[in-house]
C-alpha cells in the first residue's frame, strides 16, 4: 500500500478585503476619474479623507545607459494604499526608491520628471528631512544591533548636522520613550515587547523584526511610508499580522507597496499600478485592476493570480 | 484501516539514519578525504596541546613568583641575573603603543575603504599598500624604521646623542612600527565584516534621514565590533611575538632605560626589551644561555597572550547579554550567527 498522499486545497475565491461583489457595475471611467472609488459603491468605507500627499508625474528614471522607468505618473494619497504589481525588472522598485531619493546612493542613477511631496519637488528638499517625511521599509527585515528601544529612539535622535541638534543635548530614554512607545503601538508591537524594550532586536521573531522596522520607520512621523515587499521574507501568520497592520495605517500615512504577490496587492491596495518592463501600464481601484482590467496585458498579468 | 495507520509508511521504506550515513556506502575518494580531514584536524590539536603542555611542563618547573617581580641584570651567575618585570613592562608598553595606533587607524581605514572608496585610484593604491606592508618581514620594517626615525626632524621620538645624531631606538619608534604589523589585521577583519553587511542595511538607516557618517558609526561599526575586536587580537599577537623589531629599534636593552626628562616620557623615548628579546637572548641561540629563565619568560609571553584572548572572548560575550548587543551567548554567535542579516 503506497503512503497516503496529502492533498493541498487551494482557497478558490481570493479573500479580499475590501468586499468587491463579483459582477458589480465597475465603470470604466473610473480609470480616467482616480478619485472616485467605485468602491464606495458598494459600502466600502474609504479613509475618513483621502487626501494627495505626493505626485509622480511623467517620471523617467535611468541606472547608467539603461531607463528602467518610463514616464509614470501616479498619485499617493493618505487614506489608501497605493499597490505596485508587476514582474520582476519592471522597475516599481526602482520607483520606489526613487519617492525618497534612495536611487541616489546608486552611482549613474539619473531622474527626469517631478515628483512632489505636498506639492515641492523633491529634488529641492533636503535629502536627510525627506527621508525624514517618506521613510521606507525593506524586504529584509533588518534592525540594527541595538536595543528594541534603541532601534526605534534612533529614527528619533536629529542629525548633528541639522540646525541646532549639535548644540542641544542629546534627548534622554525618559524624553523619547513616549514617543517610542507610540510607534511600537501603531506597529501592533507593544503589547509583545513592553516588558523588553532593552533586549536586543535581534532576537525577535522575523515577523517581529518587521514590524519593528516598520514601527522605526513610523517613529518620525512620516507622510508617506514605502513598502517594498515587506512580507516576502515571512510566514503566512507574520504576513497576515503585517497585511492588517498596513490597512490599519493607511488612514494616517499614504502607503505605497511594492508586492510580488498578487493576492496580497488584491488584499491591502486600494488603488494598484501594474508596471511592465519600466512602463506603466494600467493605474485604477484596485478591483478594476484584478476584476476587470482594461489593458490586455494587465489581464494576462492578473490571470496568473486565479490560477 | 484506522487513520494513524494510514499515516504510517511501509516498513520496507523507511531507512534509518544510520544506514544512510554509514561510510560504507561513501565513493573512495570520499573515505580518504574525509580521514584526512580526522588526521589533520586532530594533528593540528595535538600540535597546539604539545606546545602549551610543553610550555607548562617547562615554564611552571621553572617559573618561581620573583621572577616576575625582579629586575633583570646582567650577570654570568644566572642567581644574580634577576628575574624578567622589565620585559614584561617593555611588551605592555609595546603592545599599548602600537594598538593605539593600529586600531583606530586600521578602523577607519577599513571604513574609508569599504564606505567610500573615493577617489578610486587612492583606494586601490591603499589596498596595495597595506598588502605590501602585510607581506613585509618585521625585520624590513625594522631597518626602515630606523633608518626614518633617525632623522633629526623626527629626534623628539627618540634620544640625540652628545655628538648630536639621533639614536632612533626608542618605545616610541618601535611602537610605531609594530603598529604597521598589526595595522592589516584590523583592516582586513573589519574591512571583511563591513563588505558582509547588506546594502539594505544601511539603506534602512539612510531612509530614516541619517547621514553616512551616523549610519557609520551608530549601525555599521557596532555591527562589526566582534570583528574589529578580532583583528585587534591578532594585532596584538602579532607585536607580542615579534622580535626583530624589538632588537633593532628599541635596543633590547635588558632593562628600561629610560631617556630622562619626565617619568613617563622618559621612558617612552627610552629603550628597553620585551619577553621575545628576553627568551632570545636567555635561549642557547643568545649571549645568555640561561634557558631556565627563557622557558620561564616564553611561558608567561604565552599566558599573556591566552589570557587576552579569553578577555577578548568575554568582552564580546558579556556584550551580547546587555541591550547594547548583538544578542548572543557565546563567541560564536556573536561572530556569526547573530546577525541575521550577516552570512
Amino acid at each position: 500500500m503506497p503512503p497516503p498522499v496529502r492533498r493541498i486545497v487551494l482557497e478558490r475565491d481570493p479573500t479580499v478585503v475590501d468586499p468587491t461583489p463579483n459582477g458589480s457595475s465597475v465603470r470604466t471611467a473610473t480609470a480616467e476619474r482616480p478619485n472616485h472609488s467605485p468602491l464606495a459603491d458598494v459600502g466600502w468605507q474609504a479613509a475618513a479623507d483621502v487626501q494627495e500627499r505626493m505626485r509622480i508625474e511623467g517620471v523617467w528614471l535611468a541606472y547608467g545607459e539603461k531607463w528602467v522607468v518610463r514616464d509614470v505618473s501616479l498619485p499617493v494619497r493618505k487614506g489608501e494604499v497605493l499597490g505596485l504589481i508587476g514582474a520582476s525588472g519592471s522597475g516599481k522598485t526602482t520607483l520606489l526608491r526613487s519617492l525618497n531619493r534612495l536611487t541616489e546612493i546608486t552611482a549613474g542613477a539619473a531622474r527626469a520628471g517631478r515628483v512632489t511631496l505636498d506639492g515641492q519637488e523633491i529634488g529641492e528638499i533636503e535629502v536627510n528631512s525627506l527621508r525624514r517625511r517618506v521613510s521606507m521599509v525593506f524586504q529584509q527585515p533588518n534592525p540594527f544591533p541595538m536595543s528594541i528601544f534603541e532601534n526605534v529612539a534612533y529614527a528619533l535622535r536629529e542629525e548633528h548636522g541639522e540646525r541646532g541638534a549639535r548644540r542641544r543635548k542629546r534627548r534622554s530614554r525618559d524624553e523619547l520613550m513616549p514617543a517610542v512607545m507610540d510607534a511600537l503601538r501603531r506597529a501592533g508591537l507593544y503589547e509583545e515587547v513592553a516588558g523588553n524594550l532593552d533586549h536586543p532586536a535581534l532576537r525577535l521573531s522575523g515577523g517581529q523584526q518587521q514590524r519593528l522596522c516598520i514601527a522605526r520607520a513610523l517613529a518620525a512621523d512620516p507622510e508617506v511610508l514605502l513598502l517594498d515587499e515587506p512580507c516576502s521574507a515571512l510566514d503566512p501568520i507574520s504576513t497576515a499580522t503585517i497585511e492588517q497592520l498596513i490597512v490599519g495605517l493607511r488612514a494616517d500615512v499614504a502607503i505605497v507597496i511594492v508586492t510580488h504577490n498578487l493576492q496580497q496587492a488584491m488584499r491591502v491596495a486600494d488603488h494598484v499600478a501594474f508596471m511592465h518592463l519600466g512602463e506603466l501600464v494600467e493605474y485604477g481601484p484596485s478591483s478594476q485592476i484584478f476584476d476587470h482590467p482594461l489593458q490586455a496585458r494587465t489581464r494576462e498579468y492578473v490571470s496568473g493570480a486565479f490560477g | 484501516m484506522s487513520a494513524t495507520q494510514a499515516l504510517t509508511p511501509p516498513p520496507s521504506s523507511i531507512r534509518s539514519a544510520k544506514q544512510r550515513d554509514s561510510i560504507r556506502s561513501w565513493p573512495l575518494a570520499d573515505r580518504v578525504a574525509y580521514l584526512l580531514c580526522w588526521i589533520v584536524g586532530i594533528g593540528l590539536c595535538l600540535m597546539a596541546a604539545a606546545i602549551v603542555l610543553f610550555m607548562l611542563v617547562k615554564g611552571v618547573s621553572y617559573l618561581r613568583p620573583s621572577l616576575l617581580i625582579e629586575h633583570p641584570s646582567a650577570s654570568q651567575n644566572q642567581a644574580a641575573s634577576g628575574g624578567f618585570l622589565d620585559p614584561i613592562e617593555g611588551t605592555l608598553i609595546l603592545t599599548a603603543i602600537g594598538i593605539a595606533i593600529a586600531a583606530p587607524l586600521g578602523v577607519g581605514l577599513a571604513v574609508w575603504m569599504s564606505e567610500y572608496q573615493r577617489p578610486a585610484w587612492l583606494a586601490r593604491l591603499v589596498e596595495s599598500g597595506i598588502e605590501m606592508i602585510a607581506g613585509a618581514p618585521s625585520v624590513l620594517l625594522a631597518m626602515f624604521g630606523l633608518a626614518l626615525f633617525a632623522r633629526p626632524a623626527l629626534a623628539f621620538l627618540s634620544q640625540t646623542s652628545a655628538g648630536g645624531s639621533v639614536f632612533g631606538r626608542s618605545f616610541l619608534t618601535a611602537g610605531a612600527m609594530m603598529s604597521l604589523l598589526a595595522l592589516p589585521l584590523v583592516v582586513a577583519s573589519t574591512r571583511e565584516a563591513l563588505l558582509q553587511v547588506p546594502a539594505h542595511v544601511r539603506e534602512a538607516s539612510y531612509a530614516l534621514g541619517k547621514t553616512k557618517a551616523t549610519t557609520i558609526r551608530k549601525v555599521l561599526l557596532p555591527s562589526v565590533r566582534p570583528s574589529i575586536a578580532n583583528g585587534v587580537t591578532l594585532g596584538v599577537g602579532r607585536i607580542v611575538g615579534d622580535t626583530a623589531i624589538v632588537v633593532i629599534l628599541l635596543g633590547a636593552t635588558i632593562r628600561l632605560e629610560g631617556a630622562g626628562g619626565a617619568p613617563l616620557l622618559s621612558t617612552l623615548r627610552g629603550t628597553g626589551g620585551t619577553l621575545t628579546s628576553y627568551v632570545l637572548f636567555n635561549s642557547p641561540a643568545g649571549e645568555g644561555n640561561a634557558h631556565e629563565k627563557a622557558y620561564a619568560a616564553a611561558f608567561v609571553l604565552l599566558l599573556m597572550v591566552l589570557l587576552l584572548n579569553v578577555i577578548v572572548m568575554r568582552l564580546n560575550s558579556s556584550r551580547a547579554g546587555t541591550g547594547q548587543s548583538l544578542g548572543a551567548s557565546s563567541r560564536w554567535r556573536v561572530m556569526t550567527g547573530a546577525l541575521p542579516w550577516i552570512r
